[in-house]
């Protein structure tokens, strides 16, 4: 018997079918992928099954049984668990009682404890129930979350996304719980993107575009390419990476120190690192590490950095406005596009005055022709689906709207670009086209820095690497010496000569 | 049942229409009201909607009491658009018209030959002045030490009607006013031009079409204009942009207070002639209303100013007319910007009969991967 099925699911929103008559076979012990790009109607199914969101066509069988999943408390007693890729935990709060607070049932915080114990043990997911959240690692974290749902003896567990957090070391850790789990007799909805998990993990998989299923394959069986293929509906083109010509040093950073600005923020320590004209440097590391403040820094959004810590072609920079670091070369794209790349309202002409100034007169004076003729040619030259200049930045899909603000710096040719996240929520083919353009721009003489939590993605374009830790930054290095599990074991702070970590951890003192 | 349906994207029509709504709304209860009071609704809709229009004086006196609202909304329409919350213009609108009644009360004192075209730049130049320092004060304590503008500045409007009160009740009293609290009347060469003769109209209304004209130019053609709109629309895209914040400000506060200046300017030197306790009507809060269902847009900002006059010598016919209490206008007011808010909500949503769980619109394709809105993905619902 089939654990749950669904049999033509549909969901229409006032602008977007997210699902079309989607149909799902999960049987018990089954670890299940969901593959699809953002947008293809991936969460609107799990939100289906989860009871947040009511399907308008459909049946959904569990167990055998027709159910209607009217709400999550619902779902719940029916043996349903969601661990979602956005933790909702209390910083406060310990884990015990953060996962106490999550229960429906009556039972005492050390009933509660002792479980945690002894499923956490079951399952080996290290955890001390007794630790404030806010004293725990992202990782530990998800831990939590989980924990959380296995406490209910779930029949059912879903995963949006479990991985984007976490460190290739930690990823294996979960794919061992999941597979204990399963084995079990529990099924298991795996939510990705990420075709080489899906293809390590998981038995079975049902692709999604456009809201609609295209496909039901066993990953096992398949390569990334037919995955890819069936995900975007075609191969992703393959990149062509020349060795790169390192040229005069762009940005120099020395001694970068700053303390975090609120309570959750991160403190950067000693950061030095330099990137040269003609060539991509990536930094890589789990999210909340300090990317952000390092950016924020780099960009000049924040001004606080000490005196001669940041120079670009050997001008300090540190205290500049993100205005003079422009004019001096430096462009930045952040990794929120809507509210920080673009003003969501606004039309994209309009967004284009926020970095590029060519169309402004003397006396402050708006060419507005110039202006959308800018806007039009950046649309044609990268490709970018929209109403045309005048649609607003928020009528556009992520992916789209983040070709046009790489495209606006790229366009502005610049002697340093800092991307941040350059393809986060990107689909799979415009994340290609971004990337193209980065070494273009590349191979043209400029000087990339590139931040993602995607290590694919890095390894992909640079030819440096640095990982950030706890915000101390890691030694460079080369990307034909660096490994996977090398970087992965530097993304927990442990590189040689860390502090706190130990010395010589074996095949990193490369 | 009635119920709330998101739109795909904001109604173009009811950005517009919404106003026009809510005023038909307000025209509803104004008649409701008129009934319930045992008077005759018809004839009250006349006193209200139809006698304001009617003739060349009272059309003088529509455009008089619009000066000042235009100039005050103006200002708050640029503040409400930085993400400024100015709520004070009637404290920038009594210190404006304070200073030019002051300059007006020395040059009436010192016999200073000067013509009314002569005194309209000084007035204006006054005005300015006392409006935009009291409107430093505010961006002062915000920006040295992050105070909430909307307390400060609502706060000093009391400072500022003290501050007349002691001048008109003190040094300022006019000693031969049988004790009356206001000053001596300023000399006849020490007032604004007047548009029409006979008619109490002043040239100041030409000034403030003006001003309305170029807050349209600043918002819409200049980079700073620009700047400032980012700064309210998305703070973290101005921090990335590198837009000062602080430069936004000051610029927001010193221009809104220099226009609610010389609005309370206009009105000691344009009809009043001297300085009372009583300058504003009230001016400066009554703009606010204006700028909302101006739609924050500087010629918005004209057709809800002639509207809310329309309301204000409403109020006051209603008084000698119909024997109703000239407070309605206040009733009005404020009926007009309820509705309104409620009646933006017709811009993002839009009205549907049926119960929540029914089916949607007929089936469309899917929209290819990549080319659907952002906002509508199942992720951006997060």
């Amino acid at each position: 018997m089939l654990r749950l099925e669904l049999d033509g699911i549909s969901k229409q929103y006032p602008a977007v079918r997210a699902n079309d008559r989607v149909s799902l076979k999960v049987a018990p012990g089954q670890i299940h992928a969901v593959l699809g790009e953002n947008g293809a109607g991936k969460s609107t199914l799990m939100k289906i099954i989860y009871g947040a969101v009511r399907p308008d066509e459909g049946r959904i069988l569990w167990n055998g049984q027709p159910v209607s999943i009217a709400n999550p408390q619902q779902a719940r007693a029916l043996g349903i668990a969601m661990v979602f890729q956005h933790f909702s935990l209390f910083d406060t709060l310990s884990a015990a009682e953060n996962v106490w607070l999550g229960l429906d049932k009556a039972m005492s915080l050390a009933e509660v404890t002792e479980r945690i114990r002894a499923v956490s043990g079951e399952y080996g997911l290290e955890l001390d129930p007794l630790r404030p959240v806010h004293t725990l690692s992202v990782g530990e974290r998800q831990r939590v979350e989980i924990v959380r749902a296995l406490l209910t003896d779930p029949q059912l567990l879903i995963l949006d996304e479990p991985t984007s957090v976490l460190t290739p070391q930690a990823v294996e850790k979960l794919f061992v719980t999941l597979r204990q789990l399963a084995a079990k007799g529990c099924a298991i909805l795996y939510i990705s993107h990420k075709l080489d998990e899906i293809r390590s993990l998981c038995h079975h998989c049902t692709v999604l575009r456009g809201g609609r299923v295209t496909g039901e394959v066993d990953p096992t069986l398949e390569t990334n390419a037919s995955l890819s293929r069936l995900m975007i509906g075609s191969e992703t083109p393959e990149l062509t990476h020349r060795p790169a010509r390192p040229g005069a040093v762009a940005l120099a950073v020395r001694g970068l120190a700053m303390a975090k600005d609120n309570p959750f923020g991160t403190t950067l320590a000693d950061i030095g690192f330099e990137v040269r004209a003609g060539e991509v440097v990536g930094i890589a590391g789990v999210s909340g590490n300090g990317q952000q403040e390092l950016m924020a820094a780099l960009s000049g959004e924040d001004p606080r950095a000490p005196r001669g810590s940041i120079t670009l072609f050997g001008q300090d920079i540190a205290a500049a406005s993100p205005r003079k670091r422009r004019a001096l070369g430096l462009h930045f794209v952040p990794e929120e596009r809507l509210g920080r790349g673009a003003v969501p309202t606004l039309s994209l002409a309009q967004n284009t005055l926020l970095t590029r100034t060519e169309a402004v007169g003397r006396g402050g004076w708006i060419d507005t022709a110039a202006v959308r003729a800018l806007a039009a040619d950046l649309i044609a030259r990268f490709k970018v689906k929209a109403g045309g200049p005048d649609a607003a930045a928020k009528s556009l899909s992520g992916g789209n709207l983040q070709k046009f603000i790489v495209g606006r710096e790229i366009d502005a040719r610049p002697r340093l670009l800092i991307v941040s996240q350059p393809t986060w929520g990107v689909d799979v083919g415009a994340a290609a086209q971004i990337r193209g353009e980065l070494l273009k721009l590349r191979d043209a003489g400029c000087a990339v820095l590139v931040v993602s939590e995607e290590l694919d993605e890095l390894f992909e374009i640079s030819d440096r690497l640095l990982v950030i830790a706890q915000g101390r930054l890691s030694p460079s290095v080369p990307i034909a010496e660096a490994t996977v599990a090398q970087i992965g074991e530097w993304m927990s702070g442990l590189w040689p000569g860390a502090q706190g970590s130990a010395t010589g951890v074996a095949h990193a003192a490369a | 049942m009635l119920r709330l349906e998101p739109r795909p994207e904001p109604s173009r029509l009811f950005a517009w229409g919404s106003p026009l709504l809510s005023l038909a709304i307000t025209v509803a209860v104004a008649a409701l009201l008129f009934t319930a009071l045992g008077k005759d609704a018809v004839r009250g809709l006349q006193v209200f909607l139809f006698e304001p229009f009617n003739g060349l004086r009272a059309l003088t006196e529509l455009g008089l009491k619009a000066t000042p609202l235009i100039l005050c909304a103006l200002g708050l329409a640029l503040c409400f658009r930085s993400n400024i919350w100015n709520i004070g213009a009637e404290g920038q609108f009594l210190v404006g018209g304070i200073v030019a009644g002051g300059l007006a009360l020395w040059l009436t004192n010192a016999q200073v030959p000067i013509g009314r075209w002569g005194f309209l730049p000084l007035a204006v130049l006054a005005g300015a002045l006392g409006g935009a320092a009291w409107a430093a004060v505010v961006a002062l304590l915000r920006d040295r030490f992050n105070a909430n503008e909307i307390l400060v500045s609502l706060m000093l409007v009391y400072v500022a009607n003290l501050l007349l009160s002691w001048l008109v009740f003190g040094p300022w009293k006019d000693p031969q006013g049988f004790n009356f609290p206001q000053s001596v009347s300023f000399a006849s060469g020490v007032a604004l031009p007047r548009m029409v003769t006979g008619m109490r109209l002043h040239w100041g209304f030409v000034l403030a079409l003006l001003a309305a004209l170029g807050m349209w130019l600043f918002m819409a053609r200049t980079y700073r204009g620009f700047q400032m709109q980012v700064g309210g629309l998305a703070p973290a895209a101005a921090r990335y942009a590198g837009f000062s914040s602080r430069s936004a400000l000051w610029t927001a506060l010193l221009t809104s207070g220099a226009l609610a200046g010389v609005a309370g300017a206009f009105e000691v030197t344009g009809p009043m002639g001297q300085l009372t306790p009583h300058v504003s009507n009230n001016y400066g809060f009554t703009a606010i209303i204006v700028a909302f269902v101006g739609r924050l847009h500087p010629l918005g900002c004209v057709l809800g100013s002639v509207l809310l006059s329309m309301f204000l010598i409403g109020g006051e016919l209603a008084q000698s007319r119909i024997g109703l209490p000239s407070a309605l206008s206040g009733v009005f007011q404020g009926v007009l910007l309820f509705s309104l808010l409620a009646c933006d909500t017709l811009i993002h949503y839009r009205l549907r009969w049926g119960r929540a769980e029914r089916r949607a619109a007929p089936s469309r394709p899917a929209i290819p991967a990549g080319d659907r809105p952002a906002y509508s993905t199942d992720e951006g619902q997060k």
